[in-house]
């Protein structure tokens, strides 16, 4: 798992807010929930009209993308990169879902102008509640970690990975974590018919 | 398929490269035709190419990003179609001194300026001939850790700083400085 840590302003003489905040901040980046727990339900807008819901997705894998904010730059968007993969993931019997704080209009303009071809979710009231619960909410700068989360079919996260904010994480962890969790369902599918 | 032994390294069996497959130094690419910052790194290649002669061996793989660059998917599979025809490092420097103008009609034109079968060319492009070689070379640079375009690798490691001529000629000229 990637860190880095960040040297936050030493003062002898901390204020108590001062001092919620940087402990907020410091564990905001070591929080990202492990593997082996129960991925927290949520119900998040998908357009400015539907919502969807973890729990929809019982049964299969879903990959859970985390990102700060809509509308960075292009060539070498993360988004743009899951979005040419989607064929990858479906293949490996996974749906691919991205999180943000920015609003339904605002994922929608998004996904429009970058023909995204997968929900886009508004974590947006109250902001970053998912982002939160998932242990992934940068409280310093009100947007959520760049984080990688491979829920299982049982609803159990099966691998979570924090990036640096301005690193592309790239895919290589998540098609790896799939195609695990796929030899795995291979085998107990093999010990259950012997 | 690329061998996993080559996967961030030029694969001799498939892939094409620049120099011989046993120079001191290889530099692979994964690239798109469409990508403005894969158009400014193609010159500064070239001079690389050019300084480092016999010790560089210089292989480009695809890495469209389709939704983004419309052109992007056939510009690539025009460059394995001359490569049918053994112009692929023709073609690939003329699709990146013509990045704005990459509709078929375009890939036909360029064809036919570099005197191959643009008929047969096109026929490729249009049925998909090499779609399948296109995205091979892209799910291997997924595996590989790309994450966007342009990728280097320098000697199997990625080169993550900056592209100007400078830094990336000292890099290239001394793999073992690559964190």
């Amino acid at each position: 798992m990637s860190t880095t840590t960040e040297a936050m302003p030493s003062t002898s003489t901390k204020s108590e807010p001062e001092q919620a905040y940087k402990e907020m901040y410091s564990k905001s980046r070591r929080s990202a929930l492990p593997p082996k727990t129960d991925a927290p339900d949520f119900t998040l807008r998908s357009t400015p009209d539907q919502w969807l819901s973890l729990s929809e997705f019982r049964g299969q894998p879903v990959v859970l993308a985390f990102y700060p904010a809509d509308w960075s730059p292009v060539c070498g968007d993360q988004m743009a990169l899951y979005n040419e993969m989607l064929k990858e993931f479906h293949d490996l019997g996974a749906e691919l879902i991205g999180i943000s704080v920015d609003g339904a209009w605002c994922h929608a303009a998004f996904a429009r102008d970058r023909k995204l071809h997968f929900p886009l979710l508004a974590d947006f009231e109250p902001k970053g509640d998912v982002a939160r619960r998932y242990g992934v909410y940068r409280y310093k700068d009100g947007v959520s970690e760049r984080a990688l989360f491979v829920i299982d079919a049982a609803g159990k996260v099966y691998w979570s990975f924090v990036s640096p904010v301005g690193v592309n994480p790239g895919a290589d962890g998540i098609l790896s974590a799939l195609e695990d969790l796929q030899n795995k369902q291979t085998v107990s599918a093999t010990m259950e018919a012997k | 398929m690329i061998n996993r032994m080559y996967l961030k390294l030029p694969d001799p069996e498939r892939d094409h490269f620049q120099g011989t497959i046993d120079a001191p130094i290889a530099l692979l690419e994964y690239g798109d035709y469409e990508c403005p910052f894969c158009g400014e790194l193609q010159p500064i290649v070239k001079e690389i190419q050019r300084r480092l002669g016999d010790d560089l061996c210089f292989a480009f793989r695809h890495f469209p990003l389709t939704n983004v660059h419309p052109h992007a998917e056939h510009a690539a599979e025009a460059a394995e179609a001359a490569a049918e025809q053994r112009s692929f490092w023709a073609m690939h420097e003329t699709l990146f001194a013509n990045q704005d103008a990459l509709d078929d009609e375009a890939l036909a034109e360029y064809a036919a300026a570099l005197g191959l079968n643009a008929k047969r060319l096109i026929q490729e492009v249009i049925s998909g001939a090499h779609a399948q070689r296109v995205r091979e070379d892209f799910n291997s640079g997924v595996r590989a850790g790309v994450n966007g375009t342009p990728s280097l690798f320098i000697n199997g490691q990625r080169y993550d700083g900056a592209r100007g001529l400078e830094p990336l000629l000292a890099a290239v000229s001394n793999p073992a400085s690559i964190i």
